[in-house]
């Protein structure tokens, strides 16, 4: 089930080591090491969203603010380090683009209806499965993981897609969802990657 | 757990943030009573994260991380979150992510025999967010629409062509779903709808309705 250890699941587990460290102890050198390696990849990202520069620098300040504030929040359970951030990230950025709010899912809602497969999962690391992730997108077809990278890796619309590919909308989505099908079966409890 | 649920697509957009708002509260009330999903959810996310860990890296300005060292001891801003209260009453079984929009001051208002509507959030781009409660055993007239209908349901439920829809199920229309909802015919049915444009009436009365209510 477990994969072999390489050397991303080791960086992975050292950037869930500094989190705990800020979470437990308020400790700023670890937040420093969090902030080397974060800042300038979130920048990288948000730019090529489409951010300007001086924008993506405010919400990477506003990200690793909240990185600092909410670090008890984190559970290694739910998510790798990287997606934690990913997803602080993308709701700054809904705020200060669109002035809304990407609403969360609430752990203590008395109506939330627990997982059952979630025992199944437990054995594996997230860093793990996030390095697993990794893999199952190396193994798509080239034009899959493209359609993959444009969609979510730089935000843009289905249309502009297709415009930038010159496929049929229709070819664009039915590949996307191709794509994210296929992901999801690689990356199931049993998928053992 | 529910029987109807959103497809991978809608929820991957979910994930990378690209629904307005009503859109979205409404997937994550579905989320919150589908693990199923709320795992697929989990996953694209799971994509996000590695498209920042593989972006290209940017130096950020000089300075940059001394301004934040500074500001890790300022006081954080208090959310202004609405925490349930007794007095919502029939919204106290709403999933937490809608129940912030309801309460004391939503107001029902009849639309036609067997139906009532609560305007809730904020309308933007044209996108109208409505809780919908339809009178046990009720048929709401048939009608399709013009862009997208995203529907939950909330307590009760409605059968349609396509199935019967109980708590926590979604239902995505577009242009081509043509349909007539009946309510459940003991415990009627409440909904959540999100529409980015009107729905359109489409049987004989419904065509005469359509001149008088914008539903």
């Amino acid at each position: 089930m477990a994969t072999v250890s390489s050397p991303t699941t080791i960086e992975a587990r050292q950037l869930a080591l500094w989190l705990g460290r800020v979470a437990d102890l308020r400790d700023r050198a670890a937040f420093v090491e969090l902030f080397g390696h974060f800042a300038p990849r979130l920048k990288g990202y948000l730019v090529r969203l489409g951010c300007e520069i001086g924008t993506a620098e405010e919400l990477v300040q506003d990200v690793m603010l909240t990185v600092w504030r909410r670090a008890e929040s984190y559970d290694a359970a739910q998510a790798g380090v990287s997606t934690w951030i990913y997803t602080i990230a993308r709701n700054r950025r809904i705020d200060r683009l669109r002035s809304e709010r990407h609403p969360t899912i609430d752990p203590d809602d008395p109506l939330l209806v627990r997982d059952e497969a979630e025992n199944a999962l437990q054995g594996i690391e997230t860093a793990e499965r996030e390095h697993s992730l990794r893999s199952a997108i190396g193994r798509l077809p080239k034009e899959q993981a493209e359609l993959l990278q444009m969609a979510f890796f730089e935000d843009r619309p289905h249309s502009g897609i297709a415009a930038a590919t010159r496929l049929p909308l229709g070819t664009v989505k039915s590949r996307i969802r191709l794509a994210l099908a296929r992901l999801r079966r690689e990356l199931g409890p049993d998928g053992s990657v | 757990m529910p029987n109807f649920h959103l497809n991978d697509e809608d929820l991957a957009d979910y994930a990378a943030g690209r629904f307005a708002e009503p859109f979205a509260v409404l997937i994550a009330s579905h989320l919150t009573l589908c693990p199923a999903c709320r795992r697929a959810v989990a996953e694209f996310e799971a994509l996000g994260g590695l498209a920042v860990e593989t972006a290209p890296v940017m130096e950020l300005t000089e300075g940059s991380l001394a301004s934040i060292m500074a500001r890790l001891d300022e006081i954080e801003p208090v959310e202004q979150d609405r925490t349930p209260s007794p007095a919502d009453g029939e919204f106290r079984n709403f999933p937490a992510p809608l129940r912030r929009f309801v309460g004391p001051t939503t107001k029902w208002k009849k639309v036609m025999r067997g139906l009532e509507e609560a305007e809730i959030g904020t309308m933007r781009d044209g996108v109208k967010a409505t809780l919908m409660r339809i009178a046990p055993g009720c048929a709401m007239p048939r009608h399709t629409h013009d862009g997208r209908e995203m529907l939950i349901v909330l307590d009760g439920g409605y059968s349609d062509e396509i199935g019967t829809y109980d708590v926590g199920d979604v239902a995505v229309a577009d242009p081509e779903v043509v349909h007539r909802p009946v309510a459940d015919p003991v415990e009627g049915c409440l909904c959540f709808a999100v529409t980015d444009a009107r729905v359109k009436l489409t049987g004989p009365i419904g065509r005469v309705l359509n001149l008088f209510i914008r539903y």
